[in-house]
């Protein structure tokens, strides 16, 4: 493998988490039968790492990010953030959906305040919410209701959301994956360029081979449901990285390869 | 002298512009404005006519306040004719005109079919002169009657909505409760509240307790419903991205279950308040012997037919004053929804 382009000193140590999945299995109770969606699946992930998970429609991909957020408990196995059991969800874990699911009744800002607000400091933390607002460039839109906004200013808003807390691991579930192309094309310069300048561990579930490679330093391919790791493989290029780049279509096709749809390409 | 000059100059300007400019707005707008004014003067024409249908011809009955409502008819009829001339008929007025007209007539024809020919038969339906004569005359008993309904309505209504409000929060968020309470409310709430009224009158110490019980009872099961049925809706995912950003239960009721509930809340809240209208009027006339109830029984005891009519326009408007209250509230505090209803 060629050198590691990515300057990991530029970034400050302490933000991201690393995070620990250790033979994780889960399932789920349908008409009392299990069905089972993860089998012993275990990686590693380093403090700052920025990792794609890619696998097919149905795998069980968004359940492990569930897992991880702690909004369920696995059936067998255990996950842990920086050594630490993750035993329930927790701020320094943030998920972002691939709905916004913005809350309705609450105005851009209030959105944006939602965490801060829930964690009862709200009061003396204020600006945090003007600055995650201007990092996603919907300072204007503060006082808008979701109901009118287009589907990328919702997504930035939830994204805005999640970054208020200073996550430390950012948990995205197809962040994208309702957006038009063009949208979701400049989101993903954007959240790049986010996670390299802020430093936090990130976890981004998606169905987009471009996308995985473009934005993530690696990859974990899954298998079918049960999901098993199928490949796990780094992506050594330099960012700002080019969807032109022949390295880049390279292992594009090689996942594609992976997932059965190289005859389609 | 510069600055008396500019002032003069500023209005003369704007005058000679005006005059160049209104005899072309004029006749652009020419149809569209004679149609406005036709129904203006129209409108003013029906109550000149009201009014002259009092006096020109003998009442049939004895009615003592027929001329003061031909005079006020002529009043209304002047100043509408006046707001009419002078192009002073706002467009709130303006665009009620036409509503104008046809009151204006159906009193007409009203006065004429009671009050002169007896063309409907007299004492059931009385004269527009005589339903004035009840404000006039009969206010104090109908004000205090009034003020009885209004009093125990908003007591039985506030009762009935903050318990089933509860009682719907908490059947929708714990099943502990939802199974103890959900079957009682199967049995209890599909009952019509009036068919409590001979329990509930022997049972409470007053039958105004016992009123204000059934009207609360009417209330509460639409609201419990709606409440509850609309804290069950709140889509997990809302609850998920609470958590994730820290939110404790309680958070997750009063910031997230609550907010997301109230849309379903405000139909119960309205259906609430047409079942305990139903309620307040039989409560009236069965038990409480006060009230715009009691007055419209009390009326049809003496067949004072004009009372009762009076009683029931009062009725009508405080139920729709009412409705338009909660309305306007639900508007305020649901600006975020799209589209909603406008009452």
């Amino acid at each position: 493998m060629v050198a590691v382009a990515i300057a990991e000193t530029d970034r400050p140590a302490a933000v991201g988490a690393s995070l620990n999945v250790e033979g994780v299995s889960h399932a789920f109770d349908i008409d009392g039968a299990a069905l089972p969606v993860l089998n012993d699946v275990s990686f590693n992930v380093r403090p700052g790492e920025f990792v794609a998970l890619l696998g097919p429609s149905g795998c069980g991909k968004s359940t492990l990010l569930r897992l991880v957020a702690g909004l369920e408990p696995p059936r067998l196995g255990a996950l842990f953030e920086d050594g630490r059991p993750i035993k329930g969800p927790f701020p320094s874990r943030v998920v972002v959906f691939q709905d916004p699911t913005l809350f309705p009744w609450r105005t851009v800002w209030k959105n944006v305040a939602l965490g801060l607000e829930a964690q009862g400091v709200l009061k003396s933390q204020r600006p945090r919410v003007d600055a995650a607002l201007d990092l996603v460039g919907l300072s204007a839109f503060r006082n808008a209701y979701p109901h009118q906004l287009s589907g990328g200013m919702a997504q930035r808003v939830a994204l805005a959301r999640a970054l208020v807390n200073n996550p430390r691991i950012l948990i995205l579930d197809e962040p994208l994956g309702k957006l038009d192309s063009l949208t979701r094309i400049s989101m993903q310069a954007e959240i790049a360029a986010l996670w390299q300048r802020s430093g936090f561990t990130t976890l981004m579930v998606t169905h987009d081979v471009e996308e995985a490679v473009f934005m993530a330093n690696r990859v974990i391919v899954f298998s079918d449901r049960p999901a098993r790791i199928k490949a796990d493989m780094t992506v050594d290029r330099p960012f700002p990285r080019h969807r032109g780049d022949p390295k880049l279509a390279e292992l594009r096709s090689n996942i594609l390869g992976l997932l059965g749809l190289d005859a389609n390409w | 002298m510069s600055t008396y000059s500019t002032r003069s100059k500023t209005p003369a300007l704007a005058r000679s512009a005006g005059e160049k400019a209104a005899p072309a707005s004029h006749s652009l707008s020419f149809p569209i404005s004679v149609a406005k004014n036709a129904s203006g003067a129209l409108a003013g024409l029906a109550w000149t006519g009201f009014g002259l249908s009092c006096l020109l011809w003998q009442d049939l009955g004895d009615w003592s306040r027929t001329h003061e409502v031909a005079i006020a008819s002529f009043v209304f009829a002047g100043s509408i004719l006046t707001a009419t001339l002078f192009g002073r008929f706002g467009g709130g007025l303006q665009s009620r005109a036409p509503w104008l007209l046809a009151f204006g007539l159906f009193l007409t024809i009203w006065e004429i079919a009671t009050a002169k020919f007896a063309w409907l038969p007299l004492p059931f339906f009385p004269p527009p002169q005589a339903i004035v004569e009840v404000y006039t005359d009969d206010w104090p008993k109908l004000l205090a009657s009034t003020v009885a309904s209004v009093k125990l309505q908003l007591v039985g209504y506030a009762l009935g909505a903050a318990i089933g409000f509860l009682t719907g929060v908490l059947i929708g968020w714990s099943r502990a409760v939802g199974y103890w309470v959900h079957p009682a409310l199967r049995f209890i709430g599909p009952l019509p509240a009036t068919a409590w009224l001979p329990f509930a009158l022997f049972t409470f110490p007053s039958s105004w307790s016992a009123s204000t019980f059934l009207i609360a009872l009417a209330t509460g099961f639409p609201v419990t419903v709606l409440t509850w049925s609309g804290v069950a809706s709140v889509s997990n995912a809302y609850y998920d991205v609470a958590r994730t950003l820290g939110a404790k239960p309680s958070f997750l009721v009063l910031k997230v279950a609550i907010p997301a509930a109230l849309p379903h809340v405000f139909v119960g809240l309205f259906m609430g308040l047409g079942s305990s209208f139903a309620v307040l009027v039989v409560a009236e006339m069965m038990g409480v012997k006060a009230g715009l109830g009691w007055y419209l029984q009390w009326a049809q005891g003496w067949a004072a037919y004009a009372n009762m009519y009076a009683a029931l326009i009062v009725m009508s408007l405080l139920c729709s004053g009412a409705i338009t209250l909660l309305f306007r509230t639900r508007d305020r505090l649901l600006v975020w929804q799209k589209g909603v209803v406008k009452w």
